[in-house]
């Protein structure tokens, strides 16, 4: 990397603090379209942490895959079932939270000592190939890694059909039970709920 | 001493933080949408780590910048089917609250 040290340190604290406080906001704004467009502000920065460690491929893949087609699926999500509706009061709400908060902070407390404490054997920095990653990512993709990079497209294969099957309104015309026409409409109309509720 | 680069474990600091967010957000929200984005949030702490390995500790072989494209693979797999099994179960709920998926409860 041959950019000063200074430098640096203050991108890493600028994109370290966005990444943070997205993602804070993420799970505690009441807004859930606004979580959705701060959380492409945090895969952005997170891009912008990886090109700080040499990754230039992979921050272009951070920001194609997650910023172009995850978060955009997430926000098509969000405008098809975007529906105000007044969610049902817990009555364990507060231990609830008591509980959660705890276990993360004590899994946080944990992780960060183990950071701090650790000694990592770090490699000399005279080896490292630098701006080369991406010939050296494409030659482990082609030779050590072939395997599960075939597996991957077949993953991502069953993925979209999955998906497809999943999502796709019934493609019969009749119900099979009750011989009704089915709904084909694009819109979701006000219809009984399949599944009650239990309680 | 001089600085000669960020010490790794700002990066993993960063890390942990980013992925205990995403634990709280996973196990409080309400929204199923949120629970979705938490995920996604866990997944990029997970690379942020395997990142900062593949610079500091492999830095000639990279297998970890390897690892970080496997896993942003199967993110985006995950949150296609995700979204499509969210979008069945409002069609057939017609919510999304997490309180109200309760039918393998006992």
């Amino acid at each position: 990397m041959s950019i000063a040290i200074t430098t640096q340190i203050i991108c890493f604290s600028v994109l370290s603090l966005v990444i943070l406080i997205g993602a804070i906001g993420v799970v505690l704004l009441e807004s859930i379209v606004y979580s959705a467009f701060l959380l492409g502000g945090v895969f952005m920065s997170v891009a912008g942490l990886y090109l700080l460690l040499n990754a230039s491929f992979v921050a272009a893949a951070q920001v194609l895959v997650y910023v172009g087609a995850v978060n955009v699926l997430i926000i098509f999500a969000i405008m098809l079932v975007n529906k105000k509706e007044d969610l049902k009061p817990i009555s364990d709400i507060k231990s609830r939270r008591i509980i959660s908060t705890s276990i993360c902070l004590t899994l946080l407390s944990l992780l960060i000592r183990v950071d701090l404490t650790n000694v990592w054997t770090l490699s000399s920095p005279q080896n490292s190939i630098g701006e080369e990653s991406t010939i050296r990512i494409g030659e482990h993709l082609f030779s050590d890694y072939l395997l599960p990079f075939e597996v991957a497209s077949v993953l991502l294969l069953m993925a979209m059909i999955g998906a497809i099957v999943l999502a796709r309104r019934d493609v019969m015309s009749k119900d099979i039970s009750t011989g009704l026409p089915v709904d084909q409409e694009l819109i979701e109309k006000s219809s009984e709920p399949l599944l009650t509720n239990k309680n | 001493m001089s600085l000669e680069s960020i010490p790794i474990q700002a990066f993993l600091i960063v890390s942990s933080a980013l992925f205990c967010i995403g634990v709280w957000g996973l196990l409080n929200s309400r929204n199923a949408v949120r629970v979705l984005m938490s995920i996604e949030l866990m997944l990029n702490a997970v690379n942020i780590n395997l990142m900062a390995f593949s610079s500091y500790v492999d830095n000639n072989l990279i297998q970890g910048q390897v690892f970080t494209i496997f896993v942003i693979t199967v993110a985006a797999a995950e949150a296609a089917v995700g979204l499509a099994i969210l979008l069945s179960l409002y069609r057939n709920r017609v919510t999304v609250d997490m309180e109200s998926f309760n039918l393998l409860k006992w």
